[in-house]
């Protein structure tokens, strides 16, 4: 089920503000963060955010087409590498 | 016979039916544009009058988006999908369901037929 309307869309305060104040500034910087769960909202357009996915901080410059996104959706939390048979099985048909 | 929005219609199914052989018609517009069209729901598409066939058509190109551009939307919005990198798009990109679906077992309309590897064997 979707957030509610009324709501409106959460994005992370602390986040926002860092960004706003680098909007106001003009630098640019990555910010790292944990806020998964925040939507991305225009503000963000332009910026690289390094955003954590448990073990590490992947950078993602966000683009036009993001927003409305969650932050999260950008950084995979899990490695799936296919199955230890088939790797097995395919060196021991070339051998 | 009755050309509607680029398809040949079933000669011998009631118009709404018919109707839902063109992609992104199904049953709830199919009626709703007949109910809007005033045309009679049970009339055959083979004594469809001209004049009707041209309404249908004029009134599906004004209000509904069928057939190409709808499927050409659609894959606008997968690749929109694909390019950005999200989740979504990942998903799409390696055939699995991307609406967090099980994939232990089943998944099979979006993983396609089943392969199995460990049969071949020399």
């Amino acid at each position: 089920m979707p957030r509610s309307i009324k709501k409106g869309p959460y994005i992370d305060e602390k986040l926002l503000e860092k960004v706003q104040k680098m909007n106001e500034s003009g630098r640019k910087r990555v910010i790292k963060t944990w806020a998964r769960r925040s939507m991305i909202p225009p503000e963000f357009v332009g910026h690289t955010l390094a955003i954590h996915n448990g073990k590490k901080f992947l950078p993602v410059f966000i683009s036009e087409n993001m927003v409305g996104h969650k932050l999260g959706e950008f950084s995979p939390t899990r490695t799936f590498r296919g199955h230890s048979g088939k790797k097995a099985d395919r060196t021991s048909k070339v051998h | 016979m009755a050309r509607i929005a680029g398809v040949d219609l079933p000669k011998d199914k009631r118009i709404e039916i018919a109707l839902t052989y063109v992609y992104g018609i199904g049953s709830t517009t199919a009626q709703q544009i007949i109910e809007k069209t005033g045309i009679n729901p049970d009339i055959r598409v083979n004594s469809l009058s001209e004049s009707d066939v041209h309404t249908l058509n004029a009134y599906i190109q004004d209000n509904c988006k069928v057939e190409g551009p709808l499927r050409s939307e659609t894959m606008m919005n997968i690749k929109r999908l694909m390019d950005i990198g999200c989740y979504r798009g990942l998903r799409h990109r390696r055939g699995l369901p991307c609406r967090g679906q099980n994939t232990k077992n089943n998944a099979r309309t979006r993983k396609g037929k089943k392969r199995t590897s460990p049969a071949r064997r020399k």
